[in-house]
């Protein structure tokens, strides 16, 4: 039996709240809010990246996991935001949590889905029978162009999760993927920002895909949306998960324990693995979960875990999710946070 | 072991130099040093620069320097314990006197430290921190002594008042020195209203970025006697090290560098606390001075910042320290800091330190830190 | 700007708190050394550094060396650990006011600074409240 066996998240205690974005651009808050279904996102400090913040969950990951990080095999991260354009993130992380010489290591890049893709790949090896502990990370610091509609959402966090055979937290039943070319969102070597298509990002991206790979897992295993305590989507904004969720035949209590993002924000390729993390933190013992994330460009990954006795064990071990979105928060100014954000030209 | 005097000091005014390079200034400090000793030829030179290299990218500056000074093929050796290098100069200087191996030996220091900006500055001077372990965390050298002032102030209840008060008295002081680079009064409150460095230090509980260079020249006393000059001895010195991170000291308040280099001084010279008549010590921040006394001796641990206030180390006090108007007053380019209070104490030793002179000043002390204290040399001079 | 393997060299210590404990007078030291600082003794074990302490001395620094331009103003102190080891690090993500000599924080992993705008990313530790 293979599954979870320790989970973590990290969220940055920096706020901004969506009024304070608008106030700058002159556009109406309360539409953005109705319309987006976002109130604040999170903000990373200067000095946190998507490799800060990978390393600080994979630590919560561990506390939980209880393992010799020595024995982790192998150690991916997703994320549109790695620090560098050439070297990878994942070396830090291995190097900072002592997983390292013996373990294979790789950044993974698919827009908001690169986080479930390292899931995936590392799931998927310890079920090879490959490596004994796998390491699935995402993590981002995403940036929205000032004044588009993605400043309000583009925000930071991280979730990790380490797989495994034995003591076991939530098993995996199933994994599944469902991938088109489908260029929605983008972003060209050496732009700042991204690109996307507006409303095309919505019917043949995110609904198309999600809907895809959620029926596709489902059908696979003879399982409808009744059969799941909880669903995860992928968040980029409040409306898209709880829309597709009724599309799919889910209740909104389904759904409501992994929906951070009205107060942390789309964290893209943390997004829905932090969804998950915030699931896991409420899950009981034979508890059925469904995760189904969403990356741009485009393509879904799915999954079914059934959550095991050793749930109750675990969760206190590391801070929860939902304490690390509402405890201790940080409110920003627009110029404090451009600052933060590197919004703003300064002398050479 | 031989008996060594100064013979000759030389200091221009001290400030923003900027029409002068290095050179420019060490040469005219060190020619009015020979002019003092009425010589023309040394047999070796010790140079205390903390970072020439940082500060005008200019190493190898002894050769240099002895060059322009007109001294090849002479023996010049540069020196180098951050802030205390020109004190160092002149323990090496009288070593080399005292074993026989030299005659005449100029002891000198130099700092060019306008050449940079602010933030370079701020880098160089932090070098002398440990560059892994608290440069890498952003620590500066005002920062360091923050850290020490912090503790201070929790441990032994100095106050922020007190603090100010040292920088209040340097000024005090060094409005009679002419070669000062601030000679103007300040109060404690401005102080105190002045702007924020690294709390709890303020602009003014620091010493400014200085262009300058001092010089003295020293040589067997029984030779200093036959010359007929004033025989202002150098009785005593003591030199010794700590821990460049404070971190890993056992006690963050106490100066254990200084302690050790005063008592190896106080012993070479058979002098005690209370016979000396005057002191320059290394105030580089207000809190350093309160520290340094401690570390002397002068005062008990933790009363540092109460001598102050009750004047005891003011010019007219039990014993005057920094009658220059020490580091904050007179400028502080470090490497050429140590051999400036040595001229100050011949100065007052010699009785030609006009309006701030210590009356009958018999024995004087000096005092040179590096870092936040990871190195001292200590100097006691007699006027025989 | 120095070769990366100057920053490379102190991986172990900036990103795991890899210290010594000496095997005589069972001291821990950090960073490693050859020689323990106290006994002088050379047999020595790898060991790592606690991650929670408690400050004993503090600043704000607000004139920072030219790598720290963009964060100041910043605090630093010196962090008395539970192992006894005394490290000097930022203290971050809690309002100036609130820190106080004693306060609790522990470690985390965050970027010290950048070698320019090209140059490496310098990662190690800060502390936060705990």
């Amino acid at each position: 039996m293979e599954g979870i066996i320790g989970y973590g998240a990290y969220i940055p205690r920096n706020r901004i709240k969506v009024e304070e974005i608008a106030k700058v651009w002159g556009a109406d808050a309360p539409s953005y809010k109705r319309g987006l279904m976002l109130e604040e996102k999170s903000v990373p400090s200067p000095d946190q990246d998507t490799i800060t913040m990978s390393v600080e969950a994979s630590k919560n990951a561990l506390k939980r996991a209880k393992i010799d990080p020595a024995d982790i095999g192998a150690l991916y991260i997703g994320s549109e935001s790695h620090p560098y354009a050439v070297k990878p993130s994942g070396t830090v992380v291995a190097e900072a949590l002592g997983v390292t010489p013996e373990a294979h290591t790789a950044d993974f890049e698919f827009a908001c889905k690169a986080g479930t893709e390292g899931m995936f790949v590392a799931l998927n090896l310890v079920k090879a029978g490959v490596i004994k502990f796998g390491m699935g990370i995402g993590a981002d610091t995403s940036q929205g162009a000032p004044g588009d509609a993605l400043e309000y959402s583009a925000a930071a966090g991280a979730a990790a999760f380490i797989f495994g055979r034995d003591k076991i937290v939530a098993k995996i039943v199933d994994t599944y993927a469902y991938m088109t070319d489908t260029p929605d969102f983008w972003r060209r070597e050496y732009q700042y920002y991204p690109q996307h298509g507006g409303r095309f990002t919505g019917e043949p991206a995110y609904f198309k895909h999600v809907t895809g790979a959620a029926r596709g897992i489902m059908q696979n295993n003879d399982m409808k949306p009744e059969d799941f305590n909880y669903v995860i989507f992928h968040q980029p904004n409040g409306k898209f998960p709880l829309r597709v969720g009724k599309m799919l035949g889910f209740k909104k209590e389904q759904i409501e324990p992994g929906w951070l993002v009205n107060k942390l924000g789309n964290t893209y390729s943390g997004s829905s693995p932090l969804g998950l993390a915030a699931t896991l933190d409420i899950a009981k013992p034979g508890d059925m979960l469904l995760l189904v994330s969403y990356g741009s460009g485009a393509g879904s990954d799915a999954f079914i875990f059934k959550v095991t006795d050793r749930i109750e064990e675990v969760r206190n071990l590391a801070p929860l999710t939902r304490d690390l979105l509402d405890k201790n928060k940080n409110y920003l100014e627009y110029g404090e946070y451009a600052k933060f954000r590197r919004k703003i030209r300064k002398a050479d | 072991m031989r008996d060594v005097a100064v013979i000759g000091i030389g200091m221009t005014k001290w400030g923003e130099l900027w029409k002068k390079s290095l050179r420019d200034i060490y040469v005219e400090t060190a020619l009015l040093a020979l002019e003092d000793a009425g010589i023309d030829r040394i047999d070796s030179m010790y140079i205390g620069s903390m970072s020439s290299g940082l500060f005008v990218g200019q190493e190898h500056i002894a050769s240099l320097l002895a060059d322009y000074l007109g001294q090849l093929p002479v023996p010049a050796t540069r020196v180098e314990t951050a802030c205390a290098s020109g004190g160092l100069a002149l323990r090496l200087g009288f070593m080399e006197v005292a074993s026989g191996m030299s005659d005449v030996v100029l002891a000198s220091g130099v700092e060019k430290m306008t050449d940079v900006g602010g933030d370079e500055a701020t880098y160089a001077l932090g070098t002398a921190a440990d560059q892994e372990y608290e440069g890498y965390q952003g620590i500066t050298f005002p920062g360091l002594y923050a850290l020490i002032a912090r503790a201070h102030m929790q441990k032994y209840g100095t106050t922020r008042e007190q603090l100010a008060k040292v920088a209040v008295k340097n000024h005090h002081n060094g409005l009679k020195n002419p070669l000062a680079q601030y000679q103007f009064e300040i109060t404690v409150e401005a102080v105190l209203n002045s702007v924020k460095v690294a709390d709890p230090l303020n602009i003014l509980d620091c010493s400014p970025i200085t262009d300058g260079a001092a010089a003295a020249i020293i040589c067997p006393a029984d030779m200093a006697r036959k010359m007929g000059k004033p025989l202002i001895k150098v009785i005593g010195t003591g030199h010794a090290t700590d821990t460049i991170q404070i971190s890993q000291r056992k006690d963050m308040t106490w100066l254990e560098a200084t302690y050790q280099a005063a008592k190896q001084a106080y012993a070479m010279a058979d002098k005690k606390p209370e016979d000396i008549d005057l002191i320059e010590v290394h105030d580089c921040f207000t809190i350093a001075e309160i520290c340094v006394t401690e570390a002397l001796g002068i005062v008990e641990k933790g009363k540092g910042g109460e001598a102050v206030e009750a004047g005891l180390t003011a010019m007219e006090g039990k014993i005057p320290v920094n009658t220059s108007g020490g580091l904050k007053s007179k400028g502080h380019p470090v490497g050429a800091t140590g051999i400036a209070q040595v001229v100050e104490v011949t100065k007052q030793l010699r009785g030609e330190a006009g309006e701030r002179q210590v009356k009958d000043a018999r024995v004087g002390m000096t005092q040179n830190m590096g870092g936040s204290g990871g190195s001292s040399v200590v100097h006691i001079l007699e006027r025989e | 700007m120095s070769t990366p393997s100057r920053y490379w060299r102190e991986i172990p210590q900036r990103y795991r708190l890899e210290a010594n404990k000496c095997n005589r007078c069972k001291l821990i030291f950090f960073p490693p050394r050859l020689l323990c600082p106290e006994c002088k003794n050379r047999d020595l074990e790898k060991t790592k550094l606690a991650e929670k302490g408690e400050v004993i001395t503090y600043t704000i620094i607000r004139v920072p060396p030219a790598q720290f331009s963009d964060q100041a103003p910043y605090a630093v102190g010196i962090i008395e650990l539970k192992d006894g080891v005394n490290l000097t690090g930022q203290i971050v993500d809690c309002a100036f006011d609130d820190i106080k000599i004693g306060m609790k924080v522990k470690l985390e992993f965050r970027k010290l600074f950048e070698q320019g705008h090209a140059g490496i990313l310098c990662y190690g530790y800060k502390f936060v409240p705990d």
